[in-house]
């Protein structure tokens, strides 16, 4: 089993309007502990882009982007 | 008797209960069904007053009322601090009275807290207008800021209403042209993710408009800690900003009473999005602030939620089949100066339209503050 099969923490921004996914995250990720593995479930499409490339700038690491049937599942691992 | 229990006494709260009283009036005269609005504050405070405040347009008396003047006699009034809620027992522990509160249908409308001594060195270095205080301390520190950086960064995610950080550079650029004071004063504004807001398109506006008006944006900048003494923000990106007049918008979070009850483990109560159902606990809604929802921590959220709130709770003690839900709408008016705005209208998953910002609608904004009092009261 992988980390992102059971993540520790989930984040169902799905039809997230304001202020949106990448913030609901980066509130969230202040609040955890290094090694946690997250789950952010999204509809918005800009999220794909825009969360890895703030991981990116935070320094936290990206695992996988799933696209299920409605919503991307965006999993990583807070540092 | 079905007793309806309401924790709170902000805009979601006291619209709730005189939504309730008029809903479920006969019942209520009738001794079947009891509504109780506790609050351990005696006054109800308009938070969107503190926006104002320090450009000395309004006073932070202008913020409150007293609650007991604004709710319906109908409701049962408790001023008290409730300090435990018990989801098996249905019941409320209160800090003035020996005997717990029995309820059948429990809501959450206890609402945000600041907590700017989460992010080191903030309290020290920074001011803010979100609450009375820092709203007086920032009138006064602005009314002799003559020349400097000025810097205004959203640093707690989530925060109430998420217009505000835009509104308050464009106000203060223009409060300081009006002054002559413009040339010696740099503004800079600073935002966590990739662009201006969380809103696409507010982000679009508010872009052009910083630029029209020379206010320099700085994005993916998460505040680490603050230097008072140095006059430094660090970042957790890895970015310093030097600044003369830090303006920050404090890190928020839900309550105690959330986290000891189970609800919700970040003090924010997780709910079902449309029918604000506590997921933790039977019995149990949360509307504005406190409720965990992919919208916007604002006054106007409260206010819907509490109207299909209203009508399930009403339903419900009725013995009926609730059926209202909420759908995400939210209405946000954003100043584009001291004498222009504008207003975003949307529901979940919807992305809305910023029309060209006019003095028409600065005005209906600022008449819309004084007939709020009719808000609370359910009238409007």
């Amino acid at each position: 089993m992988t980390d992102t099969d059971d993540p520790d923490v989930t984040i169902d921004s799905k039809d997230a309007s304001c202020p949106g996914p990448l913030m609901d995250l980066i509130g969230k990720v202040k609040t955890l502990d290094a090694g946690t593995v997250v789950e952010l479930q999204t509809t918005a499409r800009n999220s794909t882009t825009d969360v890895p490339e703030w991981l990116e700038e935070a320094g936290h690491d990206l695992l996988e982007i799933e696209e299920r049937d409605e919503y991307w599942s965006i999993y990583l691992e807070v540092n | 008797m079905h007793r309806i229990a309401i924790v709170g006494g902000g805009t979601g709260g006291t619209v709730l209960a005189n939504r309730l009283a008029s809903e479920l009036r006969t019942e209520i005269e009738a001794g079947t069904v009891e509504v109780r609005l506790i609050t351990a504050d005696p006054n109800h405070v308009y938070k969107p007053t503190f926006l104002y405040v320090p450009f000395g347009k309004k006073t932070v008396d202008d913020a409150k009322r007293p609650i007991e003047d604004l709710v319906d006699s109908r409701v049962s009034l408790t001023i008290d601090e409730v300090t435990d809620v018990n989801t098996d027992r249905n019941r409320l522990s209160l800090a003035d009275r020996t005997a717990s509160l029995r309820y059948d249908q429990l809501v959450l409308a206890t609402g945000a807290n600041l907590e700017p001594e989460a992010v080191p060195g903030l309290a020290e270095g920074g001011h803010h207008f979100y609450g009375p205080d820092g709203a007086t301390r920032l009138r006064d520190e602005l009314a002799e800021f003559t020349e400097g950086h000025l810097v205004l960064s959203v640093v707690g995610v989530p925060h109430m209403c998420p217009a505000a950080p835009v509104e308050f550079p464009l106000m203060v650029d223009d409060w300081l042209r009006e002054r002559g004071r413009r040339e010696d004063v740099e503004i800079t504004y600073t935002y966590p993710i990739n662009r201006a807001h969380g809103l696409e398109s507010v982000a679009d506006w508010a872009t052009d408009l910083f630029e029209e008006r020379d206010i320099a944006l700085e994005t993916f900048f998460n505040v680490d800690e603050v230097d008072p003494d140095a006059e430094v923000i660090e970042t957790v990106e890895g970015d310093e900003l030097e600044y003369d007049l830090l303006v920050a918008i404090p890190p928020h979070r839900g309550s105690d009473l959330v986290i000891d009850a189970g609800l919700g483990e970040d003090g924010w109560v997780d709910v079902d999005r449309h029918t604000l159902e506590a997921t933790a606990a039977e019995d149990v809604y949360a509307i504005g602030d406190v409720a965990d929802v992919p919208t916007s921590k604002a006054g106007s959220v409260a206010h819907y939620e509490a109207g299909a709130v209203a009508d399930r709770i009403a339903s419900r003690a009725r013995g009926e089949t609730p059926t209202a839900t909420y759908d995400g709408k939210t209405v946000c008016f954003l100043e584009a100066g001291m004498d222009e705005a504008t207003f975003i209208e949307f529901t979940y998953g919807e992305e809305p339209f910023v029309r060209e910002p006019s003095k028409p609608i600065h005005w209906a904004k600022l008449g819309y503050n004084e007939s709020y009092w009719l808000t609370a009261r359910g009238l409007l």
